[in-house]
């Protein structure tokens, strides 16, 4: 049980833990702030009258664009819009934000065997957990208050402030928690991961569900409870009590969990084996898709749900516009067609699969990274095997694995699509719109592969072009950032199919960019030290 | 065929600005075992990486098997298996999937000697490899080499972690190794095991080649201990090549450098010598006579007589 003996050594770590995460941290709360600060400022400026206000309003609250944002409260004030410009996918990055630093402060470290290292000093059972609780609390609690403080400053009423960055703070408060807890549940610091990050994955879909169709399934979302209590909306405060309170059971719960597994384990136990390897297990290419088979599956069936989902609400769009006829007006008069609004909220879903897609081939690709700094790719190099095959066999899983979630959540999209609307032409549409990032991917592919080849001490910095195009395709217009930002991420040059038409040139350019990064990546990767 | 099995002259690696390998030689001959030998840090690892072609060098000159180790990798693992200090194998697999896989991809497995290797060393080849222990990824990684027919075993310190029983069949795994012509390169800590199963040695610090040759040679050209009883007190401290004066059990004893032996025993006959004994310094003594001189500071925990 918890005495506090068995949490003593806490602050020495929460101590070392910000000593050595100190830039990290800060680069996390300094974006995430920024974010919204610049966000905020620019719906200033885009809506400057309460005449623009009420037209955005009007033209804003539709189920399309309400499942990737969120619920639309207030959207006649510059806060409700603010909140809902900035939206879900704000609070899927905190999330995010808590999941990652969570996980690298419990599992990863257990894994390196850096914690049995601390724990043999005077340091008790729990200690680890809380100092990670700790840790990733001040941020959440950072990230909050700051938010809330740039709000104030920009001149935004403070209750709606506090209640934005309060949902802030509340969001990751959960999500720590929730990763606390799979850290406990498997060995494997990949499994933690992604485990906490399917749960954060199904509550952006349970909360689109919900939102989109106006009913309660945004309950059961983290994410819901923060923008159910509506910032500058005649904000409730009570959806916060949620939110705390499963963080809290949370919390205990991981350390009942701790108190029943020894280091290093997990309460699953691993069974035994098979004592030969398949014939066919005699290659790099069958080791590499060994070890990831379970994460193509896990990423694709995750994107294939999120995919089914938003063609399933494609029906609610229809019905929407069914109810409002004004609003076919408005398209029919800005020279667009009831269908644009069909089309271009399968271009965003889309695109949101592709986000995703884009993570699995980047920390696929870094695989190739990972084994060799756990000193797993010496002793196959040992071998009669070439770098090039074994480079190759690592790259062919996760190019491979990347087009499997892309075909998978293309089909399911159109398919859903297609049937809730008894409209089979939708078939293709989505599975056009999503298999349109296909060459864009591929560079998202090549950007970890050059890094690994040409700067591998550097390696996660290849996140950083995931976080790029994750920011320019949901903020991008928001934040009103230049050209050449926009350019940096490939999904700027992808066509929106089905609104727009694919363009020979950017796919053959994009094509040829990803192969230019893959060959340095692999002529460098033959030619360097390993492990370097 | 080539008589060397292996041949680097002043080779060089740097890691940007520090020099780990430094003109360092290394020698050996077909069908024998070479104990490589340097204290934690001194460069062990950094020359078999150079010699499996993982690390380019800087400057001197590599043969491995009559090739280059960095444009020949390939051709040249198919006669070589290799076990790394430190075994590190894939969590999901079990011991038995990566022996094969090991073995299938070197392109080499004697499935008999699997066998009877997996009993030897009482492994379990049925358990996932993140339930093994230290001494039992050893094992796996020892297994995979072993259960080949290469002409040249690299083991860089391969018995780190395992129990005694273990380590005796590990030795009667190098000497039938040996039996069968197969030449062995031995990075280790443990000197007993050197002393068990190696003909020549070559002693490695700071990235540089100390000593080299066999071991009987090396103790010949190195020093002797002496323990004396003398009828009067005598003074060998004033002669040179004797360090390590002291006094033990009405004793005295130093060390002596062989080709000072003849004036320190004038010194102990003007004194009237009472009984003599005369030893050649064991592997240990020759070890750390290199890493005991200032400005060296070996990890003596790692040193296991
Ligand atoms: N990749 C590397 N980068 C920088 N320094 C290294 C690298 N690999 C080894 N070294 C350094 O080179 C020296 C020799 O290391 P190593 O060959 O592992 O020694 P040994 O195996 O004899 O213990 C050590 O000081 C080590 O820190
Ligand atoms: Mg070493």
């Amino acid at each position: 049980m918890s005495g506090p003996s068995h949490r003593e050594g806490a602050i020495g770590l929460v101590r070392a833990n910000l000593r050595r995460d100190r830039i990290r941290i800060g680069v996390w709360i300094a974006g995430i702030t920024a974010m919204v600060g610049v966000s905020a400022q620019s719906v200033k400026a885009l809506f400057p009258t309460q005449a623009d206000l009420d037209a955005a309003a009007a033209s804003s609250d539709n189920p399309a664009i309400v499942a990737f944002q969120g619920p639309p409260y207030g959207l006649d004030t510059v806060g409700g819009q603010i909140a809902f410009q900035i939206g879900a996918p704000g609070l899927v990055l905190v999330g995010l934000m808590a999941l990652l630093q969570t996980g690298r402060l419990t599992r990863t470290e257990e894994e390196a065997g850096r914690l049995e290292l601390v724990r043999s000093l005077p340091v008790g059972r729990h200690a680890p957990t809380l100092a990670a609780g700790v840790v990733v609390g001040a941020m959440c609690l950072a990230v909050g208050v700051l938010t809330a403080g740039a709000l104030v400053v920009l001149g935004l009423p403070t209750a709606g402030s506090v209640c934005f960055g309060l949902g802030y703070t509340a969001v990751g408060a959960v999500f720590m928690a929730v990763t606390l807890v799979t850290a406990q549940m498997s060995e494997n610091p990949r499994v933690a991961n992604g485990v906490a990050g399917l749960v954060l994955g199904a509550s952006f879909i349970l909360r689109a569900i919900g939102d989109a169709g106006d009913n309660a399934l945004s309950w059961l979302s983290p994410i819901g409870w923060s923008q159910q209590t509506r910032p500058f909306a005649d904000e409730r405060w009570w959806p916060f009590l949620i939110s705390f309170g499963v963080t809290a059971v949370l919390f205990v719960a991981a350390t009942k969990l701790e108190d029943h597994r020894d280091l290093g384990a997990g309460l699953v136990a691993p069974k035994a084996g098979a004592d030969r390897a398949a014939p066919r297990f005699a290659s790099p290419f069958a080791l590499a898709l060994r070890l990831q088979r379970g994460s193509v599956a896990a990423w694709a069936g995750g994107t294939a749900a999120l995919a089914l989902v938003y063609g399933g609400l494609t029906s609610a769009i229809e019905s929407f516009i069914d109810d409002n006829p004004q609003l076919e007006d408005f398209f029919t008069q800005s020279g667009g067609d009831i269908g644009d609004i069909t089309s271009s909220y399968l271009a965003t879903s889309a695109q949101v699969t592709a986000l995703i897609g884009s993570g699995y081939v980047i920390q696929s690709v870094l695989r190739l990274r990972s084994e060799e700094t756990r000193e797993r790719t010496e002793p196959v190099l040992a071998t009669a095997t070439s770098r090039w095959r074994y480079w190759l066999g690592h790259l062919a899983v996760a190019v491979g694995g990347a087009v499997a979630v892309l075909v998978l959540s293309g089909v399911v999209l159109g398919a859903s699509a297609a049937a809730v609307m008894g409209d089979g032409a939708l078939l293709g549409d989505g599975f056009a719109a999503v298999l349109a990032y296909l060459p864009a991917v591929l560079v998202m592919a090549g950007v970890p592969a050059l890094v690994v080849g040409v700067v591998p001490k550097f390696s996660v910095a290849a996140w950083a072009m995931l976080m790029v195009t994750f920011v320019v395709s949901f903020f991008g217009t928001l934040l009103d950032l230049p050209g050449w930002v926009l350019g940096i991420s490939p999904f700027d040059h992808v066509a929106a199919v089905p609104v727009e038409t694919l363009s020979a040139a950017s796919v053959a350019g994009l094509t040829a960019v990803a192969a230019a990064l893959l060959g340095v990546g692999a002529v460098a990767y033959r030619r360097r030290d390993i492990p370097a | 065929m080539d008589e060397m099995a292996i041949e680097v002259e002043g080779l060089v690696k740097q890691f940007g600005s520090f020099r780990a390998l430094d003109g360092l030689d290394l020698h050996v001959r077909r069908g024998e075992v070479h104990g490589f030998l340097g204290p934690n840090g001194s460069g062990k690892s950094t020359t078999i990486r150079v010699l499996l072609g993982m690390l380019r060098h800087d400057g001197g000159t590599v043969r491995l098997l009559g090739g280059d180790p960095w444009a020949d990798a390939v051709e040249l693992h198919r006669r070589l298996a290799y076990v790394p200090g430190d075994v590190n194998l894939w969590p999901k697999l079990t011991g038995g999937e990566i022996i094969d896989l090991l073995g299938r991809l070197r392109g080499d497995l004697d499935e008999a000697r699997r066998g009877e290797l997996i009993d030897r060393f009482e492994l379990d080849p049925t358990k996932k490899a993140r339930t093994y222990s230290k001494g039992n990824r050893q094992k796996v990684g020892l297994v995979a080499a072993l259960a080949s027919r290469t002409e040249l075993l690299v083991l860089d310190e391969p018995t780190s972690g395992l129990d005694p029983l273990m380590e005796s069949v590990f030795q009667e795994c190098i000497k039938e190794a040996v039996d069968e012509g197969r030449t062995v390169l031995l990075s280790s800590h443990i000197l007993a095991e050197v002393e068990a199963l190696c003909e020549r040695v070559s002693i490695i610090r700071a990235g540089r080649t100390v000593e080299s040759g066999t071991l009987d040679d090396l103790r010949r050209t190195s020093h002797t201990s002496v323990s004396v009883r003398t009828e009067r007190d005598v003074d060998v401290a004033d002669v040179d090549g004797v360090r390590d004066v002291r006094t033990e059990h009405g004793h005295l004893r130093f060390e002596v450098d062989n080709a000072r032996l003849p004036a320190a025993l004038d010194v102990l006959t003007a004194g009237g010598v009472l009984s003599l004994t005369c030893s050649p310094p064991t592997l240990e003594e020759l070890f750390l006579r290199h890493y005991d001189e200032p400005g060296t500071a070996p990890d003596g925990d790692d040193l296991q007589p």
